[in-house]
């Protein structure tokens, strides 16, 4: 195996009304274990993938938010959320899902995955980054 | 240089299969090494040989196994896509209790793993959808 890359999975569109989230999940897990360095980007309608109080229950789909919160145990830890696509939807931190992850070389202490950045540090993530998925 | 593809919509539809064609046989002609062509989302949808394009147009499928003889391509169908989509393979289609299979010439049906590490071993990776 060559050495670790930098993947991001840039995520666009809303949870449902299209398959591109949940197949970009589909995704982020099989890879998590490929031990490479992995951070999921979440902008425009796609800040709706992990808002909480999810129900599906009308459409006939399947909520499949829960799964979000299992990305810390998989070590997939670096999760940034575009501050103005949040901006645009009259959306806060406080309206997503809280998820976090265990840091063993900080006694398991609980931290938060998710940092909200500017789209111009979005950009910048997006330049450092090897290998980009865009969903 | 050593390029991978990802197409992640359907034939006919949506023109990225019809662009990822063209770039791809364009690098290759350039010299380029292509490690592997994935296909993803309704992008699955390239790889039936059951499709019957009017005689005028274009055949994308058969364009796409061309191709793959012509240059040994290895192109892949995500096997959890096509599942969903009806797309499957002998195996495939046995595993699943299914009477009949459609995967066309020179495709194969893999897991997820193969665009990771498509990923990972390409220089670059190249998306064409929406």
């Amino acid at each position: 195996m060559p050495e670790t890359k930098k993947f991001l999975y840039v995520n666009r569109k809303a949870p449902y009304g299209t398959i591109y989230a949940l197949e970009s999940l589909e995704v982020v897990l099989i890879g998590a274990a490929f031990e490479q360095d992995v951070s999921l980007a979440f902008l425009d309608d796609g800040v709706y993938q992990i808002t909480k109080g999810q129900n599906t229950k009308d459409i006939g789909m399947k909520n499949f938010s829960p799964t979000y919160k299992a990305l810390g145990d998989y070590d997939v830890n670096k999760i940034y959320v575009e501050q103005e696509s949040l901006d645009a939807r009259g959306l806060t931190l406080d309206d997503l899902l809280p998820l976090t992850w265990e840091d063993e070389d900080d006694d398991w202490a609980e931290k938060e995955s998710i940092k909200v950045i500017s789209a111009a540090e979005m950009a910048k993530i997006m330049e450092q980054s090897d290998v980009v998925f865009s969903f | 240089m050593k390029f991978s593809v990802m197409i992640s919509e359907g034939p006919y539809t949506h023109q990225a299969s019809d662009t990822a064609y063209n770039f791809t046989k364009a690098a290759l002609e350039d010299g380029h090494e292509c490690f592997r062509i994935f296909f993803y989302h309704d992008g699955v949808n390239n790889g039936t040989r059951l499709a019957s394009p009017p005689q005028d147009d274009r055949n994308i499928i058969n364009r796409w196994s061309a191709l793959a003889k012509e240059y040994k391509l290895d192109l892949v169908l995500c096997v959890a896509a096509a599942q969903r989509r009806g797309i499957a393979d002998a195996d495939e289609a046995k595993r699943n209790g299914k009477n009949a299979d459609n995967i066309a010439s020179g495709f194969r049906i893999s897991g997820l793993g193969q665009l990771i590490e498509a990923g990972i071993q390409s220089d670059r990776l190249i998306t064409f959808g929406d």
